[in-house]
Order: C-alpha cells, then sequence, then structure tokens
C-alpha cells in the first residue's frame, strides 16, 4: 500500500528543495563573490591615492594621502594608544548592547507572550520610543555623569529599541494554527514556548540583533564625542581639534572594520542558527 | 465546491481495487496497542455570541466506528470536531469520551488538521514525535515514530523537513503524528481538503488502512460527499432541520445515514450512486444523476 503512495509525490521533493541547485551553482566560483565585492573599494583608494599622492588636488589637511593615514596608525600602535582606543570603545559597545539587548530580549518577549502585560506596558514603552534618544543625553549627563556609566547606557538605549520592536512584534505574529497544533498535541507555558514559539521567531531575533548592534556602534560614536577621555569618538574630536585630519580618517576606517567585524561574527551565529531553526 | 470530486469518481473507479489488492507490509503496530474509545454527544450546541451556529446534536459513535461529518461550508462541521477534542470548550449540552466528559485538548483524542501544520524547523521524524505521549521513554518514542512513517510511507524522508516534501506526504506526517499518542478517537477536520484530487484518493485509501490496523474510532469531517461514502460507517450530515416547518438558527442533524457494504468500497456501486444523491439534495446541491 505504502509503495502505491510514494508514485505520485516522489516527484515532488525533486521541485520541493528546488533552491538548492541554484545555490549550489551560485557557490560555484569559491571567493568569487569576494573578488567582485573588493572591486570597488579598491577602485576607491586607487581614487584617492591619486588626487592626493598624483595629482595634490587637496592639500594633506583636507584629505591627507592612504600612506599618511596608515602610518598614522603605526605611531598609534607604536605608542600603544591604538589599541586603547580600539579596546575601550568595543568595551563599551558590547557591554552597552549585551545590556540593552538583553533587557530588549526580556521585555519583547514578555509583552509578546503575554497580552496581559501588552495591554498594560505596550503604551508606556512606545511613549518612550518615541524619544530620539540622542535626546537623553543631558539628562544622562545630569543623573549619571560623565563617566563609563552614562556612556553604556546611552548605548543599552541604542540597542535596545531594535530588538525589543523585533521579538515582540514577531512574537505576537507567530503561526496561531501552529500554536494552537502544539496546545492540541499537549503542550503548554514553557514547553510550548520552547517548541514552537521561540523557534519561529529566531530569524526575526536576529535581524532585531544585528539593528541592536549598529545603533550601538552609532551611539557609542555619539557618546565619545561628548565627552570621552578616550575611544574612538574620542580620537575623532581630538584630531579634528589637532588638524590631524590623517587620525581622523584612521578613526573611521576603523570604526568602520569593528563595526563589520563584530557584525560579522553576529551574522556567522544567525547562520548558524537558522540552520537548526529554520 | 462538489462538483469536482463526483465527476472523479467516474474516471477513478479502478484505483481502489488496484490499491487494496497489495496486503499491507508495514512492521504494523499491533491493533492490541490502540484502544478505540466510544464519543456520546447529548445536546451539544454552541453559539459565538449572539450567533447560534449548533444546536441539540444527540448522537452515539461506537467505539471503532468512522463517522463522516458533512455539510455545508460555515455549517458547524469543525466546531463539533473542536468541541469533541477539547479545542473549543464554549459549548453547551455533554460530550462524554468512554463515559468521562471531555477535557481541555483531550489526551484520549488527537486531531489532524486541514492543513499539515508541522514545524517547519523540525525533521519529518521530530514532528511526528511532538504527538507522542510524555510517559514515553525515548527509545520508545524513537521505535513508535520509526513505526507510524513506515505506516504511512514516510520512512525514507524520515530526516527532510516539511518544505522539502509534498503536500500529500506533509499531511500523512500529519496523520502520523495525530497517531503517536494512539488516540482512543482521532479526529480529522477535512485532511484532505487542500490536496489535489488523485493524491486525495490514495489518502482516503491510507485512511482505510491506517484503521484497519488501528482500529481507532474516527470522526471525519468533510464536505466531500464521496469521500464520507468511501469512507465511513455512518454519515452525519449536520444542517437545518428540514423537519420543522421554520427551521431554527444552528445547523443539527439533519440526517444520519449507515453507509452499506465493507470497505473499500467499490465507488462506482449504484446503492452508493443513490446515498449520493440523497447527501446531495440534502446539501441543498442538484446531483444531476438523472
Amino acid at each position: 500500500m505504502s509503495s502505491t503512495l510514494d508514485t505520485p509525490t516522489a516527484a515532488a521533493p525533486a521541485d520541493g528543495p528546488g533552491g538548492s541547485p541554484q545555490r549550489r551553482a551560485r557557490r560555484g566560483l569559491p571567493g568569487g563573490g569576494l573578488l567582485i565585492g573588493a572591486v570597488v573599494p579598491v577602485l576607491l583608494l586607487a581614487l584617492w591615492w591619486l588626487v592626493t599622492e598624483v595629482t595634490g588636488t587637496f592639500t594633506a589637511i583636507q584629505l591627507p594621502a592612504p600612506q599618511a593615514v596608515l602610518s598614522a596608525g603605526v605611531g598609534l600602535f607604536e605608542s600603544g594608544d591604538l589599541f586603547e582606543h580600539m579596546g575601550i570603545s568595543l568595551q563599551r559597545v558590547l557591554i552597552g548592547f549585551g545590556i540593552g539587548a538583553g533587557l530588549g530580549l526580556a521585555l519583547g518577549s514578555l509583552l509578546g507572550l503575554s497580552a496581559i502585560a501588552d495591554k498594560l506596558l505596550n503604551p508606556t514603552v512606545g511613549a518612550f520610543r518615541a524619544v530620539p534618544s540622542l535626546a537623553w543625553v543631558p539628562l544622562l549627563l545630569l543623573w549619571v555623569g560623565i563617566g563609563e556609566d552614562s556612556k553604556v547606557i546611552l548605548i543599552a538605549i541604542g540597542a535596545f529599541f531594535p530588538v525589543f520592536t523585533a521579538i515582540h512584534s514577531a512574537l505576537r505574529h507567530v503561526d496561531a494554527q501552529l500554536v494552537e497544533a502544539g496546545r492540541a498535541f499537549g503542550f503548554h507555558g514553557l514547553r510550548l514556548l520552547g517548541t514552537v514559539q521561540l523557534p519561529a521567531v529566531v530569524p526575526s531575533v536576529f535581524s532585531g540583533l544585528r539593528l541592536g548592534l549598529a545603533q550601538a556602534w552609532l551611539f557609542l560614536v555619539a557618546a565619545e564625542l561628548l565627552a570621552a577621555a578616550e575611544g574612538l569618538g574620542f580620537l575623532l574630536t581630538e584630531s579634528q581639534n589637532n588638524g590631524r585630519t590623517d587620525r581622523l580618517l584612521l578613526a573611521i576606517v576603523l570604526l568602520a572594520l569593528l563595526g563589520k567585524l563584530t557584525d560579522t561574527l553576529l551574522g556567522v551565529l544567525e547562520r548558524k542558527a537558522l540552520k537548526t531553526w529554520a | 465546491m462538489i462538483s469536482p470530486a463526483s465527476t472523479l469518481t467516474a474516471t477513478s473507479a479502478a484505483a481502489p481495487a488496484e490499491a487494496s489488492s497489495a496486503p499491507p507490509e508495514t512492521a504494523a503496530p499491533s491493533r492490541r496497542d490502540y484502544t478505540s474509545l466510544d464519543v456520546e454527544l447529548s445536546g451539544v450546541g454552541r453559539a459565538f455570541g449572539s450567533r447560534t451556529v449548533l444546536r441539540d446534536v444527540s448522537l452515539r459513535v461506537a467505539p471503532g466506528e468512522v463517522l463522516a461529518i458533512l455539510g455545508s461550508s460555515g455549517c458547524g462541521k469543525s466546531t463539533l470536531l473542536r468541541a469533541v477534542g477539547g479545542l473549543d470548550t464554549g459549548n453547551t449540552g455533554e460530550i462524554l469520551i468512554n463515559g468521562s466528559p471531555v477535557q481541555r485538548y483531550d489526551e484520549r483524542t488527537a486531531v489532524g488538521f486541514q492543513e499539515p501544520r508541522l514545524l517547519p524547523w523540525r525533521s519529518i521524524h521530530k514532528n511526528v514525535s511532538l504527538g507522542l505521549p510524555r510517559s514515553l521513554s525515548k527509545a520508545e518514542g524513537r521505535e513508535r515514530v520509526d513505526e507510524l512513517l513506515k505506516l504511512v510511507g514516510l520512512h525514507d524522508r524520515a530526516s527532510l523537513r516539511p518544505r522539502e516534501i509534498s503536500g500529500g506526504m506533509a499531511q500523512r506526517a500529519s496523520l502520523a503524528r495525530a497517531l503517536a499518542r494512539r488516540p482512543g478517537v482521532l479526529l480529522l477536520d477535512e485532511p484532505f481538503g487542500a490536496l489535489d484530487a488523485l493524491t486525495r484518493l490514495k489518502m482516503q485509501d491510507l485512511l482505510l488502512d491506517v484503521h484497519a490496523q488501528t482500529g481507532t474510532t474516527v470522526l471525519l469531517v468533510t464536505h466531500d460527499v464521496d469521500e464520507a461514502l468511501q469512507l465511513a460507517d455512518r454519515v452525519l450530515l449536520l444542517g437545518p432541520d428540514l423537519a420543522e416547518p421554520h427551521p431554527a438558527e444552528g445547523a443539527t442533524i439533519a440526517r444520519l445515514i449507515s453507509v452499506p457494504g465493507q470497505r473499500p468500497r467499490d465507488r462506482a456501486s449504484a446503492e452508493l450512486a443513490a446515498l449520493r444523491g440523497e447527501l446531495f439534495s440534502g446539501l441543498g446541491v442538484d446531483s444531476h444523476s438523472h
């Protein structure tokens, strides 16, 4: 009997996971995507070198040559300041992001799962979200002072809302039919959460986390521009004040690199999670 | 709605004979492992707000019986089924399974939904094991799922994800999941409604096969008259009570018909054709048979 059943459906898996042969074809050129992606940056670098070193269109104050930026980096590296600036900025982002994302996950889960908590708290959270986050800066400086705490809090505020919004709305939109099926087979409470609801929102949670991380870097620079004695944001203002455009550009490049690096690490985690859950 | 299925019976009359000739060659769970329970409905009704959907449904379903619940769309078929499974608890009257009232999400029942409702991130094997009772050990559970996947012909797809199999296979996985707790009453809510006509016929044969092996009581909601006649011991037609001069709002038992003959039945038999005509007219559809 079972063999007769297989006949109509045997062809289906071939067109079911239809994406995979295409994906394999796209992967046919190992590193091909990387090479193509490098074309524009290399061209930009060449153009930069051309208008500074070769034609001299810009002065060193306006736009220093690539080599000057590199040697500024080497100089800061030798004095030990480079890793100090990078380290403290990375530390602030990681702590702030950890706190903000953690609170976002917790509060987003609570409001996403409990209709009562949602009715009670969502208007308040919505009101706070409506405040442009940088508007908190003067209040933070007044209340917490210029130390590490105010910076970390500001970064946490920045990371909180994207994560909160992502998990909150994802949980509210988990397929009600799947949840009912889970209940019908005897799942409820935490078991239902772990079996049906949380896995269902994993993709949205990760996109929320990545947005939150980008926000964390944004708010780091804001915090360090305003009041700091070290960090990449501080390096930006200090270099501006001293007319060290080479260091200024270096700080921008380092921010881009660190931002990209942390996002890539999160992306690796995301791919692993999606492999398991989606 | 109904005409495509009825035209199909003519072309597919040969199919069941061929399908049933081969004896099921699965490592079948012995029939003793399954219990079949009786379901007793007395004065069951359901209203949503001020709108009465069901009223005064009283009927006893014997252990091991297959009852098809037929009715036009929106007449409360699914509502009745959900009440028996404890998915919906707002009904009036009394529903007893094996003599005791239905509990919320009653463990003695299992539901096969119209959609497969498989978790997309889990393999077929793990989806089926979702239906296992908690009391089972891991090894026992794995063994039972393997058994069920063989029964529904999916043992070689166990590691695939739901999106990698066809709709018919997904529905078979859903059936296996419902059987995993060895329910005393299997509740099927238009389980084959979304499948193409050919797959639907094969699924009907599979269901007969499963029923022959498990003996479980089955309540099957369908809008397909031929499906009901092919599968059921009795057909319950829900609709307005035509015996009343001014039928009240809400569907009730319009007809309760015993279907003659052993399963699998000849889809082209004259006896069934007469019943088909009767059911169609009960549904308010001209059967075009004369």
